[in-house]
């Protein structure tokens, strides 16, 4: 088992956003998380990631290991990527050379020699290719006057530099229009193998045509209600996130006010 | 050569006196005297003026200076020494090549110094050696007081100033390589004052590059300097200054600009070291389609003080000025932005603009940030901004969820900031320096990877 999460509870400023989150991903397959707005998908990525702002009970097991009493960078270290839904604009820092950084220091971490600028260049030029990013992207400042999909290419690029064992991937199609998705779905799929597990966070179907989930699992007001293959992700794009709603209202885990409506 | 006696005071700078030197002109003891009485009469700065309400010159005015003097050559080349030498100089100061002139408390060291050949016409030499042989030369500059800005410490500086540099390119001459002029502190075992004084001419449509960098090993000294620069029509000026003083010693220094019509300058103050700094840059823009541009960066840290007053005063039509100056302050230190650009009613279609961002790395650091704007006139372009924040720590976390571990996340972030600063220094070998200086500051070897991430995206 690559990733299992027991009763993850997560709140900032006293409100709860993960009301106690069960799933287990195993190496080499796909799942997508999908639901609606607000529902807390981005929390439970960022949660993963590492993200300290947060207040967090329950259990993460990650290979095995207490994933939560990690800092984001040993996560990183020990596999952990998240591809941010809004990658941060740092001006004054190189693309190419905060990359090279990322890498060396996780090289640094497991214990591996740093490589050098040419070795690097070498690997950048031919990851870059997995996400058709222009090599004029690389010598700019982070993300910085990206377009939406370049941000999100940036993402995969890392993505594809850093090669983790666990990829989340969260909303990598906002923001992208149908070519843009294309490219970006390639360079995810180009990076399926085996050994590495991807947890897909999208609202839309739409990324699932291209990024195709072993398992699909709906996450509504903090819980997952559902889960099931790829043809679940056809029924919520058919019906909707409502109906599902109410079946959240009923589950026996949900608020007292919730479970006393008829 | 002209040698002023001066008498010493338990009164430190407050009680100095002038002893009467009968070799120099009658216009310059003149001028001295004008100078000291300057002093007496007004006094030093107080929190009350109003440009200097964030800076207490009272640590300054305890301590007994006495004026430097010219040390003698023979103890420069002397073993004794070896802190003077070129090569200890070339490690503080960075090796610009091209001309260097070495001044130690404020006085020409020629066997330090070199002088390679320069454009014919050009003069690149010491205040005091044109002040031996042809002061009436100076009489311009050092006879009457700084036209504005005036305070005790400039009166200060015409009373007791007796050498600096002396730069003069004539019109429509070149000089490809920078001239740097070189300040070294020597602190003796009682506190010394040097108050060097350097005049720039750049005749019309010249072009030159300056550096001034001071710097010092240690002790207790006060900087006390005055740089005028002049630049006739269509003279472009690079000016830069690194002041790297010693952190137990004072820094107070004022640039004064006169920029000619359609003339050109440009300068870049980097402030790290000495326990209080005051760099003020005054520019009076009486010419028609000037263009200057006022850049600065300060990186207080521990107790030191950084004060950076700029005044900008348009008083000619279609004139643009620049001002970015930014603040990276840690521990308990302190900086001050007082930045003023006054439109006269005559200065029309002025375009200026004024811009101070700070970063504060600790929360006992402390940064007063005062951008003010004065317009008598409505055909003008002026905007202003300040900014004072920590570093994002939305980016904070994205370079630790990538592996970068998270003291290093927040040096490179700082680098960042600081480093547009460094990106707009034309200089190769001033860039490369002032990089590794900020690299010293910012946990040495961090930089250098960032450095090498710079040359390597320039493929």
């Amino acid at each position: 088992m690559m990733l299992q999460i027991e009763n993850l509870h997560a709140s900032i400023g006293g409100n709860e956003i993960l009301r106690g989150v069960n799933l287990e991903v195993n190496a080499g397959e796909v799942h997508a998380v999908m639901g609606p707005n607000g529902s807390g998908k981005s929390t439970l990525a960022q949660v993963l990631a590492g993200r300290e702002s947060y207040d967090v009970t329950g259990e993460v097991l990650y290979e095995g290991k207490d994933l939560l009493a990690l800092s984001p960078e040993e996560r990183a270290a020990a596999g952990v990527f998240l591809a941010f839904q809004y990658p941060v604009e740092i001006p004054g820092v190189g693309n190419l050379y905060f990359v090279r950084t990322a890498l060396n220091s996780l090289r640094r971490q497991q214990g591996l020699d740093e490589l050098d600028a040419i070795d690097f260049l070498s690997l950048a030029k031919e990851r870059m290719g997995l996400v058709e990013m222009d090599e004029s992207f690389m010598g700019r400042s982070v993300n910085e006057g990206f377009s939406g999909g370049e941000k999100k290419r940036n993402e995969i690029f890392q993505m594809a530099v850093l090669e983790p064992k666990l990829a989340i991937l969260d909303e990598t199609d906002s923001g992208l229009d149908i070519d843009a998705l294309r490219i970006v779905a390639s360079g995810v799929n180009a990076l399926r193998n085996e050994g590495r597990a991807m947890l897909v966070i999208t609202h839309y179907q739409r990324l699932l045509e291209y990024i195709v989930p072993d398992v699909v699992h709906v996450l509504v007001d903090g819980q997952i209600v559902r889960s099931g293959d790829k043809n679940l992700a056809l029924e919520l794009e058919q019906h909707g996130y409502a109906g599902l709603e109410q079946r959240a209202d009923l589950t026996p885990s949900a608020e007292p006010v919730a479970a006393a409506t008829p | 050569m002209t040698t002023t006696a001066t008498t010493a005071s338990p009164q430190g700078l407050a009680g100095l006196e002038l002893a009467p030197d009968v070799n120099q002109p009658s216009w310059l003891e003149g001028a001295r005297r004008v100078g000291l009485e300057w002093v007496a009469e007004h006094g030093f700065p107080t929190l009350k003026d109003e440009d200097w309400k964030y800076t207490r010159v009272g640590p300054i005015l305890d301590v007994p200076f006495m004026p430097a003097l010219k040390l003698p050559a023979i103890k420069l080349s002397g073993e004794m020494n070896h802190r003077l030498s070129p090569s200890a100089i070339d490690e503080l100061a960075g090796d610009l090549g091209g001309t260097r002139l070495v001044f130690v408390n404020g006085y020409f060291a020629s066997e330090l110094s070199s002088r390679p050949t320069l454009p014919e016409g050009v003069t690149v030499t010491s205040l005091a050696s044109v002040l031996a042989e042809d002061a009436e030369r100076l009489e311009p500059f050092l006879s009457r007081p700084l036209p504005s800005q005036r305070h005790a410490f400039t009166a200060l500086n015409a009373a007791l100033a007796e050498d600096g540099a002396f730069i003069q390119i004539p019109p429509d001459t070149i000089v490809a390589a920078p001239i740097h002029l070189v300040f070294v502190a020597d602190a003796g075992a009682s506190p010394l004052v040097s108050s060097p004084r350097s005049v720039v001419l750049a005749g019309a449509r010249s072009q030159a590059t300056i550096v001034e960098t001071y710097i010092g090993s240690g002790g207790v000294y006060l900087t006390n300097a005055v740089t005028e620069v002049v630049l006739e029509d269509g003279a472009q000026v690079e000016h830069y200054k690194v002041q790297d003083e010693a952190d137990t010693a004072f820094h107070l220094a004022a640039l004064h600009v006169r920029p000619g019509r359609d003339s050109n300058f440009s300068t870049h103050a980097l402030a790290l070291g000495a326990a209080i700094a005051r760099h003020e840059v005054w520019v009076r823009l009486e010419a028609e389609g000037a263009e200057v541009t006022l850049n600065g960066l300060y990186l207080p840290e521990g107790n030191q003080h950084h004060d950076n007053p700029v005044l900008v005063e348009h008083v000619a039509p279609r004139c643009t000025s620049r001002q970015l100056y930014k603040g990276v302050l840690d521990g308990h230190s302190r900086g001050v932005f007082n930045g003023h650009i006054v439109v006269g009613p005559d200065a029309l279609a002025t375009d200026a603009s004024q811009t101070n961002k700070n970063l504060l790395l600790s929360e006992w650091a402390e940064v007063d940030t005062r951008p003010r704007l004065e317009i008598s006139t409505d055909d003008v372009l002026c905007t202003h901004g300040a900014a004072v924040g920590q570093l994002d720590e939305e980016a904070v976390f994205y370079l630790r969820s990538r592996g970068i571990p998270h003291q290093e996340a927040r040096d490179v972030l700082t680098y960042a900031f600081a480093g547009e600063m460094v990106e707009l220094i034309r200089v190769d070998p001033l860039r490369s320096h002032v990089e590794s200086k900020i690299a010293e500051r910012l946990r040495a070897g961090r930089v250098e990877r960032l450095r090498a991430g710079r040359v390597e995206a320039g493929r």
